[in-house]
């Protein structure tokens, strides 16, 4: 069956090291790390990564005090995409939008706070907000930028762990098609790093990661990576059908080839590549193409000492017959884990590649994991490829959820 | 307490709960909602933060007096605890 061509039309972000796409790109480029680090509360400092954008740029101080985090992230996100794409929403029907946004957790924030709030109290819980619940509903997110800029359409969060940016844009190709709506605002927001729950469970789990040099928290593949570094971040894209893109001539970033979201169904925390490389196989099958289509593999390896080694096990049995290894990469050495932006984001930061054809590093290899040794990983300088056509973007989650993302070139 | 210091408190309160207000011209006669960007949720932001800040407690059926800053004083001002 021919499906209808979805393709991506505008980019807004921001990262630990980065406050557009263009911002973003040339630190991949020159291996600028935006990781810092934070006092987290009740365990003292910890390497994080922190966005700098203004909150201000497109909130009022009441709306940025009322709402939460992962909701400004969401809505200067929204707003620059949509200015990227030049979509003046004034002219359309905001019915016909849809706001899907991937998170991995949402309300840990704000429950945390007001806990430690009525501990000053001694845990009176007339002190506590009635704000909490609007802000913890798991679609505040989306639905902060829907109230920001008036759409009307269907505006809600899928909750995929750490799988979920790729499912934002997964979840927007899905409704475009099903023409659900005109214009999709589709990706993934994490404002995990205000939480200390997250901080403290990985750490009990031995997966948190610490270093001296906070830039060098986050190494996946280096035999010395001892951990996650946990980060905000967020990126929503404008996705369209090609023929309404076409229409107002908008300038295409990709199109979205093929995709697949399957589940271990084995282990809460433990990955499992069978089902990884499973559904890498099956999101290139859904694309149309073969292992020999895809030009660069960004991974989801997020520095932990198991997880790593089992993506490239999945990776290398998946591209094993390929005559000549696909780039491989991953972002989080620069950003760490961005959360439910994370599949988003690392998908934005190779986008430009299909016009510079440069594949950014993974940063703070010092020395390769021998088990994390597959071909074709770009380790530490930027390598320009021959050709780069195909992205297959991994995002993997807890629960055992798995998101593959196939984008292509975009050619008429 | 004076009931022009209960107004400056009150002001204190409003000026956090509501930062893009311009607070310098405000008039004490009129009705808060009339020349102030403030809902529901906001009153119920000012009830909190004089509990919290304060120890003054609002009851549902007292609302009403939390009207114009006038009433604000009126209603408050003998709440707070007096110097001797």
């Amino acid at each position: 069956m021919k499906q209808t061509r979805i393709v991506i039309t505008g980019v807004g972000l921001t990262a630990p090291n980065g406050n557009t796409l263009a911002e973003f790109r040339k630190n991949l480029l020159t291996g600028v790390s935006g990781i810092t680090t934070v006092e987290v509360r009740y365990m003292g400092r910890h390497p994080a990564g922190m966005c700098t954008f203004d909150p201000l740029k497109y909130q009022k101080k009441k709306d940025v005090r009322i709402g939460t985090r992962a909701g400004g992230i969401s809505i200067y996100c929204a707003r620059e995409a949509l200015a990227d794409a030049g979509v003046n929403l004034d002219g359309r029907d905001k019915g016909r939008v849809g706001i899907y946004l991937g998170i991995t957790e949402h309300g840990n924030v704000e429950t945390e706070n007001e806990v430690f709030n009525i501990s000053k109290f001694n845990y009176d819980v007339k002190f506590w907000t009635h704000h909490h619940n609007p802000r913890t509903v798991a679609n505040n997110p989306a639905g902060e930028v829907s109230m920001n800029l008036g759409i009307t359409g269907p505006a809600y969060t899928i909750g995929a762990a750490c799988a979920a940016g790729n499912m934002g844009l997964i979840h927007a190709a899905q409704m475009l098609r099903l023409g659900e709506i005109d214009l999709a605002l589709g990706g993934g927001v994490s404002e995990s790093p205000q939480t200390f729950g997250i901080f403290a469970g990985f750490k009990s789990q031995n997966a948190l990661a610490a270093h001296a040099d906070p830039t060098k928290a986050s190494r996946p593949f280096d035999k010395a990576r001892n951990g996650i570094v946990i980060s905000e971040g967020g990126c929503i894209y404008t996705l369209e059908r090609l023929e309404d893109a076409q229409a107002r001539g908008a300038k295409i970033y990709g199109e979205i080839a093929g995709y697949c979201v399957n589940s271990d169904a084995t282990d809460a925390v433990l990955p499992n590549p069978v089902r990884q490389a499973e559904c890498i196989r099956k999101a290139v099958a859904h694309a149309g193409m073969t292992i020999e289509d895809i030009d660069l593999i960004n991974t989801h390896a997020t520095s932990t000492p198991l997880g790593d080694i089992q993506e490239c096990v999945a990776i290398a049995e998946v591209f094993k017959g390929r005559s000549t290894p696909p780039a491989i990469n991953n972002t989080k050495g620069f950003i760490g884990h961005c959360m439910g932006a994370a599949g988003a984001l690392e998908l934005a930061g190779n986008l430009p590649s299909f016009d510079d054809l440069v594949v950014h590093p993974s940063i703070n290899v010092d020395e390769l994991d021998p088990q994390c040794d597959i071909p074709g990983l770009v380790l530490n300088q930027p390598r320009t490829a021959k050709r780069i056509d195909v992205i297959l973007n991994n995002s993997f989650g807890m629960l055992g959820i798995n998101s593959t993302l196939v984008i292509k070139r975009f050619v008429a | 307490m004076t009931k022009d210091d209960c107004k400056k408190l009150v002001i204190d309160i409003i000026s956090d709960i509501a930062p893009d207000e311009d607070l310098s011209a405000i008039k004490p006669e009129i009705r808060l909602r009339d020349q102030l960007q403030l809902d529901s949720m906001d009153f119920l932001d000012i009830v909190m933060e004089l509990r919290k800040r304060h120890g003054i407690e609002v009851p549902e059926t007292d609302y009403g007096q939390l009207a114009s800053l006038e009433s604000c004083a009126e209603y408050l001002t003998p709440k707070f605890p007096q110097k001797s």
